[in-house]
């Protein structure tokens, strides 16, 4: 009686995800920061498992970096948003997925204050056409990429070619899984799991054999915050954020870290480097950092494609401890070679955190 | 090490083990008043000496009851004790008998120690 009552609790988190047809719109800074990261899901979800994911080159910014650093009004970004929808009505989807958490909230946001406000839908659909001659429909359903690859998760398992487990004891990986605070905080009911049990990466993890830890920060903010890091005077706090996070993590000896967020994986990886430069410390193995992956490359990794053309590369936090515990094969002399085979510069090496 | 011009902030976590529980109680056993701040702030805005020094008598309740004596209580030294902040405390706090209080009960603790 008490387990079925807890499975129609549970049945109440979670999110419904149409299987196929997605319209598709890339990150800003994830394309930079974590290149191959985009190129991955779409080699996932278009080669491997055969769905129908468009994108179209049109598709600009959603404006999320702006809006939440106040640096352009909310009907601004609205009618930006309008005209990816619009994007998405003239190339005859309905489903629309994001890369990136900061737009999946913002899209979230704005879809809910055009349903309490119609007024303000009309008024925005107006400045679409007056700027661009463009109609939209809003998107049926709304996911975030990750959502995907969540529930593609045991398809990927299985074609994996290795797993989130140590070869050599056999032992699953323990992975700290970090989910982007606007995946699920702002809109509790539009993500797997909601706000209280966010499961989206939990689950992929678990899938593919790892085993995840629990430890009392888990759900704190990775340190970005927009203002806190973009305004230099505040960078002290973002970079405390993190150090509270690795504090709180680093007594459960975590083999790696897996987010779903353009920014987490950014700060949890090169802020790692600048504690370590400023205090000593290191939370990894052996003077090492705590390698941190966004899902595509752990998926990328799982189906044994090869780390480099994953971008492991230009990871701050060297990744080769994790290859080996997984028994991923890599060249170490192709990590810093460029796609015409030539060899690129090696970047300068930190002084107090150990990389290769 | 690297100046990269902003560095860790020093944390705010509290311990439970460092607040002076009893001390607390007993102030609230000779003022009853402390319980009442609500922390508006109404006091530091208009103390007298608050302008030319950091006297701040809502920082010193909160500081209290988070264990934070060693760092406030020096503060209290500046009070003239004028009752401008009984004037405009919203909530009526006997301000001057509960600084008096604190003084009393705080010295105590020291000298048992």
């Amino acid at each position: 009686m008490i387990y079925q009552g807890k499975q129609k609790i549970w049945s109440e988190y979670q999110k419904e995800i149409p299987t196929d047809h997605w319209f598709y719109v890339r990150s800003c800074i994830r394309q930079t920061f974590f290149p191959a990261s985009e190129k991955m899901f779409l080699e996932i979800l278009r080669n491997r498992l055969g769905k129908d994911v468009y994108e179209t080159p049109s598709h600009t910014t959603c404006g999320g970096i702006a809006y939440h650093s106040e640096a352009i009004p909310q009907e601004t970004v609205m009618t930006i948003i309008a005209r990816q929808f619009a994007l998405m009505t003239e190339a005859g989807y309905e489903n629309y997925v994001c890369s990136c958490i900061t737009s999946f909230g913002l899209y979230t946001e704005v879809m809910e204050d055009w349903r309490e406000f119609p007024e303000l839908e009309a008024k925005i659909r107006e400045n679409l056409w007056k700027a661009t001659k463009r109609e939209f429909k809003t998107p049926k359903y709304l996911a975030h990429a990750s959502d995907l690859v969540y529930k593609f998760r045991n398809e990927i398992a299985e074609q994996a070619k290795f797993r989130l487990v140590n070869r050599e004891t056999g032992r699953p990986l323990r992975v700290v899984e970090h989910i982007g605070c606007h995946y699920a905080k702002m809109f509790p009911s539009k993500g797997v799991g909601g706000a209280e049990y966010p499961y989206v990466l939990a689950g992929m993890v678990e899938s593919w054999g790892g085993e995840v830890v629990d430890y009392p920060e888990r759900r704190h903010c990775c340190g970005f915050g927009f203002r806190q890091y973009l305004v230099k005077a505040n960078r002290g706090y973002s970079l405390s954020n993190t150090h509270k996070k690795f504090e709180s993590m680093e007594p459960f000896k975590p083999d790696m870290i897996i987010t779903n967020c353009p920014g987490c994986p950014y700060f949890l990886d090169r802020w790692q480097y600048v504690i370590a430069e400023q205090t000593g410390k290191t939370y990894g193995e052996n003077g090492y950092g705590i390698p941190v992956f966004t899902y595509e490359e752990v998926a990328g990794l799982v189906l044994g494609y090869d780390p480099w053309d994953l971008g492991l590369q230009t990871h701050q936090v060297a990744v080769e401890p994790l290859l080996d515990k997984m028994g991923v094969p890599y060249k170490p002399e192709d990590k810093y070679k460029g796609l015409n085979g030539k060899r690129l510069q090696r970047p300068e090496f930190p002084m107090n955190i150990k990389c290769c | 090490m690297i100046d990269f011009g902003y560095g860790l902030t020093p944390s705010s976590t509290l311990k439970i083990e460092d607040v002076r529980l009893p001390a607390f109680g007993e102030l609230l056993r000779r003022e009853p008043d402390a319980a009442k701040c609500i922390a508006c702030g109404s006091c530091a805005a208009s103390c007298s000496a608050g302008v030319f020094t950091e006297m701040n008598l809502r920082r010193v309740i909160l500081s209290l009851q988070r264990g934070r004596e060693k760092e406030t209580l020096p503060l209290l030294r500046h009070c003239m004790l004028c009752g401008k902040c009984q004037l405009v405390c919203p909530r009526g706090v006997n301000t001057r008998h509960l600084i008096l209080s604190i003084g009393k009960v705080y010295q105590l603790e020291e000298d048992k120690r």
